[in-house]
Order: C-alpha cells, then structure tokens, then sequence
C-alpha cells in the first residue's frame, strides 16, 4: 500500500529576479514500512520537497496522495489536521518548547487533537521511554543535551501514530555518537512498522535507510535500494 | 481557554517579568485613575448633595428682589418687600395647601463679644419655625420660644463653633450672657453641629428671636428672607406656584416678570450642584479613560513584540497542528491575562488612593460596585480589542516561514 505517492510535483517561486525552480516535475511513490533517504546537495530542492510532503506548503502543479487522501485545495485549518494525525515532524534544531517539560513538549501534538489529558500522559510516558528518556520526563528542553533533545523530538513525532516520519537533517545539529543513537532509533522504529522518510546530505547518515532517493537541482536523478545498509549501534 | 493553555500563558508571561510588569503597569494607572476618580467625583457630589441638604428639607426661600425705582435698579435680595405681613400670609391662606411651615427670617452681620473673646458672625433673627425649615437640631438647651419671640427677649442660640470661639474654656455656656450692639443676652442654647464645612457654614451663627433682632437690633420691620418647608419632595412645584401667586396678589403685582422678590428651591440648587459636579466627574473620567486607552497601545506593542519573537514557536505549534483558532487563543488569553491582572491591581490602587484622599480632605468615601465591575469587563475587553491584532498576526503566519525564521 502506498503511504505517499506524488507524481509530477513541482515548486515554482515567482520572485521579481524572475522564475525560480526549486523542483521541477518528480514523482515517486512510498510504501508503508520504508524506510527512505532523500539526498542532495544544499539548494537541490530537497528542503522544499520535504516542505511538500509535511503539507507544510503547497506545490505550484502535481498531485500529492497522503494515507490515500489527496492534499490539494484544503484549508490551512485542514492542513493542520493533517499534519497533527498523519505526519511526525523531526526537524534539524529539535524546535522544542524552550522553558517547557520533556513531558509537556511530547503532550503537544495530542493537545491539539483534543486527546483527554490522561490518554495524552500515558501516551507521551510510553514513547519517552521507548526512546530512553523515562527518567527525564520532568526535565525542561534546555536541561538536556542535544541528542536527548532530538529524542525527545522524536518521541513527541510518534505520539499521534502518524503515518510517516518526517526527518529534516535529524542529525545535523548533534555530536556523531548521538547522532548514531538517532539513527537506531529510526531503524528500532521503522522495524516495528513504522515509515520514515529522512532528509539528509550526509551520505553515511543516509546509509542507514533502506532505499535512497537522489535529488539535484530539483529533479530527481536516482532512486535506488540501498544495498549496504548500515546497522546503528543503539546506545 | 482551557487550563493548559492558561497555565502555559502564565508560564510565557513570568519568563520576562520586567516586560510583563511595563506592559501591566499602564493599565493599572490607567484603570486605578478611572477608579479613583469616579469614586471622587462621587463623593464630591455626595458632600454637596448633604451640605444642600442639610440646609433643610423640602426647603423654598423667598427673598426679596431689587429694589426698582423708577428706571434705577438695586440689588437682589436690598428691596424692603417681604413683611412679617407676608409670612402670615403664606401661613393662613386658604389658598397655600403644600406647605407645612413658614420660618420668616431677618439676617445680619454682627459682632458678638463675651470676656475677653469677640467674633463677627451672621445674626439671624428667627421663629420657632426656623427649627423645622432649617433642619435644626439642639445641642442643649432650647431654641427661642414663640413666648420669647413675642416678647422681644434677649436671648441667644449659639452654634457650636461659635460657642467655642466665645467660650473656650466652657463645654456648656448655657445661662451665660454675650454682648450684641451692647445689649447682654442670655444664651439659651446650642445647635448641634451640621459639619460646617464649604457651601455654608451653619456652625458658626447666632440665633435671637425675631422681633428682637427687627426692632432692637435691625432696626427694620422688613424680612431677609421667609423659609419655607414644603409638606413633600413631590410638592415642591406647586408649593413654589401657590407661594409665588400669593405674593404677587399681596403685592399687587399681575406680571410675574416683575416680581419683587425670588423663590429659591432647594432642588434646584441641588440640581445646578449635581450638574456641575457631574460634568467635572465626566471630564476627569475622560483623562482617565484616554489613559486607560494608552494602556491598551502598551498591551498591543508588547504583544506584536512577543509574536515577532516568537515565530519560531508559532510556526513549530502549526506544523504539529495547531490551528488558526488554537494560536489566537493562546495569545489572546496572554493578552487578557496582562490587562486582567493590571485591572485587578489598578482597582486596587484606585480604591486606595480614593479612600486615602477622601480621608484626608474629609469627604465622605465613596465606591459604586458597578464601577469597580465595569473596570473589569473594560481591562478583559482591552485585552480582547488590543490584543486581537497581534494574535490573528501570529495565526496567520505560514509554518515555513515561522519555522524558517531566525
């Protein structure tokens, strides 16, 4: 079953310098269970795809087919729908809640979907352990390291039970030894059924995926299975 | 609003306490003016109602117009045309029905002397009628007797500070004698105190019998004035009809235009009072309010500061799914929570300051509970109307540029 299917998506920013391609014409689809890198070089249209896929932004042409619902011409209020019960977001810089819970920040999502206040605390406990953080759940986001950060961003990613993670750079702003924690997770959870769909222009964080698609001035140039799937040491 | 999202406003709030307090503390002085002020006016226009009224109840004075002889006019209140005759009159008519007592009145300035202490003070010559014209009420001893009227006697009723001022080393100067145009008089009383203060100090006057004062004081057989009490508020009109009517019959007089003498009601001195002190309430309540409104700005920039700042947040709080409606509350209940919080504390302030000065310049204290309500549901709505643009700014920020900006 596809979890993500565009076909001939694209992106044109109408600036006064003139027309900007930030992604011309790609298609693709995803399954439930994958577990997807897209690559490319800084500027290769991979942020504004993944703009894209989080409904985050809307495409100038091309259908985009999310969990079998088409996302065009929805509201912005529709949009943050969506994006609440069928997208986990993990983004570069955590984008925690400053002054705010372990706790709290997982909680956030379900807040927002209006789950009652126990179902959200008992939901938020059990991916803050999953992801090793059981013990910091009282923790305020700026008393924990980067890594810890991250994991928490990831927990409060699961707690909708979205149907695909999206991870924009999930690595880039922690130290290589976190990172790799980061990585096991992501393989821990894609196991367990989960699709993930990862941003990245580090090769050796994309060769944690099991498929990678290639993207160079917003066009798509490889999507192959990666045949040497790098196993992370969990922590 | 639900809890969380008021415990979390709170929590945003008491990040920058500096900012928070700045931004609070214009509406405090705004709401504390509106509050202080109203309930001065308020107490104001309460110290004047009583002096009015303490002057007596349902009270009309008639008084002499001016003088006119020939093209040459006189002063108000310098004719000779209001008699003792007249009084009677209003008193036996047929015709008066609204009236329940006629208190005719010669008044003057006079010195008094006792031992070594002397005062110059308005010398009424009265009736027993004056007592319940005017609101009298005794000390001790009596007022003057019609019995003592009728016979001319020398005797005197004393208000309280006049009383003290002619006898500081006595409590109770009844049976003493004071000298008036070197004649001795007995002092037979004193008026209890009607809070002298203002409009017309009743405390510090003199009262004698009115014959007395006309014949061996005065020298004059005419009346000052006649006090009249009407028999009900609602009366006062007619009261005011049936007086005027008989007097322009007595005196012959068959245009009203050119009446020789004036009838005063108290209401409508009351009423001119009322309408002054009322309008300067207004005015104040004005500043106050053009205050309460730069309060509001105050709220308005802190709150289009804080959403700036915060874009990241924003754009972070929309990419998990929260809506246009969930970030305006958010920002709307922080904006109502800083100017809740300021009403609350300028209320409080208000209220101080309104009793401290009331305290000190001794007027009655004065707050209306729909005053202090009203401070309320205005502080809330503040926060609503000024914070209403900065919250539909911040819902109308597009998750990839909030998430974007640094």
């Amino acid at each position: 079953m596809n979890i993500i299917e565009i076909s001939h998506l694209s992106k044109i920013y109408v600036t006064a310098a003139g027309e900007t391609v930030a992604l011309g014409d790609v298609s693709f689809s995803i399954q439930k269970g994958e577990f997807v890198a897209i690559m490319g070089p800084s500027g290769s249209g991979k942020s504004t795809l993944m703009h894209l896929l989080g409904c985050l932004d809307a495409p100038t042409s091309g259908t985009y087919m999310l969990d079998g619902e088409n996302v065009e011409n929805l509201t912005e209020d529709e949009l943050a729908e969506i994006r609440n019960k069928k997208i986990g977001f993990i983004f570069q810089a955590f984008n925690l809640l400053p002054r705010t819970t372990v706790l709290q920040n997982v909680m956030l999502p379900m807040r927002y979907a209006g789950l009652p206040e126990e179902e959200r605390e008992k939901r938020a406990v059990k991916y803050l352990e999953m992801v090793g953080l059981g013990q910091r759940l009282n923790y305020t986001s700026n008393q924990i390291s980067g890594g810890q950060q991250q994991r928490v961003a990831i927990a409060r990613a699961l707690t909708m039970d979205p149907a695909i993670l999206l991870a924009d750079e999930p690595t880039g702003n922690i130290a290589s030894a976190q990172a790799e924690e980061v990585m096991s997770i992501f393989q821990d959870i894609n196991e367990k059924g989960h699709t993930v769909v990862m941003i990245t222009h580090e090769p050796d964080i994309a060769a944690h995926a099991k498929r990678i698609i290639m993207i160079r001035d917003g066009q798509m140039v490889s999507d192959e299975p990666n045949k040497h799937v790098v196993r992370a040491k969990s922590g | 609003m639900d809890k969380e999202t008021l415990f979390e406003s709170l929590r945003t709030l008491t990040v920058n306490k500096m900012r928070t307090g700045l931004a609070i503390l214009g509406i405090v002085i705004g709401i504390g003016s509106v509050i202080a002020l109203v309930s001065l006016g308020q107490a104001t226009q309460q110290s004047v109602q009583n002096n009015i009224e303490s002057l007596g109840a349902n009270l009309l004075t008639v008084i002499p117009g001016s003088q006119n002889s020939g093209a040459i006019r006189g002063a108000a209140g310098g004719a000779t045309t209001l008699t003792d005759a007249d009084a009677l009159a209003i008193e036996t008519s047929p015709q008066i029905t609204t009236i329940q007592a006629v208190s005719p009145e010669v008044q003057g300035r006079a010195q008094l002397t006792a031992g070594d202490a002397n005062a110059n003070v308005p010398i009424i010559g009265s009736t027993p009628a004056y007592t319940i014209v005017h609101n009298v009420t005794m000390q001790v001893g009596t007022f003057i007797t019609a019995q003592e009227n009728i016979s001319s006697s020398k005797v005197i009723v004393l208000g309280p500070q006049l009383a003290s001022t002619l006898f500081p080393n006595n409590p109770d100067p009844v049976g003493q004698f004071v000298r008036l145009k070197g004649i001795s008089f007995r002092v037979i009383g004193l008026t209890v105190s009607k809070g002298g203060a203002g409009f017309a100090n009743q405390d510090n006057q003199a009262f004698i019998p009115l014959n007395t004062a006309q014949m061996q004081i005065f020298g004059q057989s005419y009346l000052s004035a006649i006090g009249l009490s009407a028999k009900s508020q609602n009366v006062m009109t007619t009261a005011e009809n049936q007086v005027g009517y008989l007097l322009l019959s007595r005196h012959h007089i068959t245009d009203p235009a050119q009446a020789d003498f004036s009838i005063f009601s108290q209401q409508n001195i009351l009423n001119a009072a009322s309408t002054a002190t009322g309008s300067f309430t207004a005015l104040l309540s004005g500043v106050a309010a053009i205050s309460l409104l730069v309060g509001g700005i105050g709220i308005m920039n802190i709150m289009l500061v804080t959403v700036t700042e915060r874009t990241r947040e924003i754009g972070l709080r929309k990419a998990l799914g929260a809506k246009k409606k969930t970030v305006i509350t958010q920002f709307l209940t922080e904006s109502i929570i800083l100017t809740f919080v300021g009403g609350i504390i300028g209320v409080l302030l208000g209220i101080a300051l309104s009793f401290s000065i009331t305290f000190f310049v001794h007027l009655p204290f004065i707050l209306s509970p729909g005053s202090v309500l009203l401070a309320f549901v205005v502080s809330g709505g503040i926060g609503v109307l000024f914070g209403w643009y900065p919250a539909r700014k911040a819902a109308n920020l597009e998750p990839i540029e909030a998430l974007r900006y640094e």
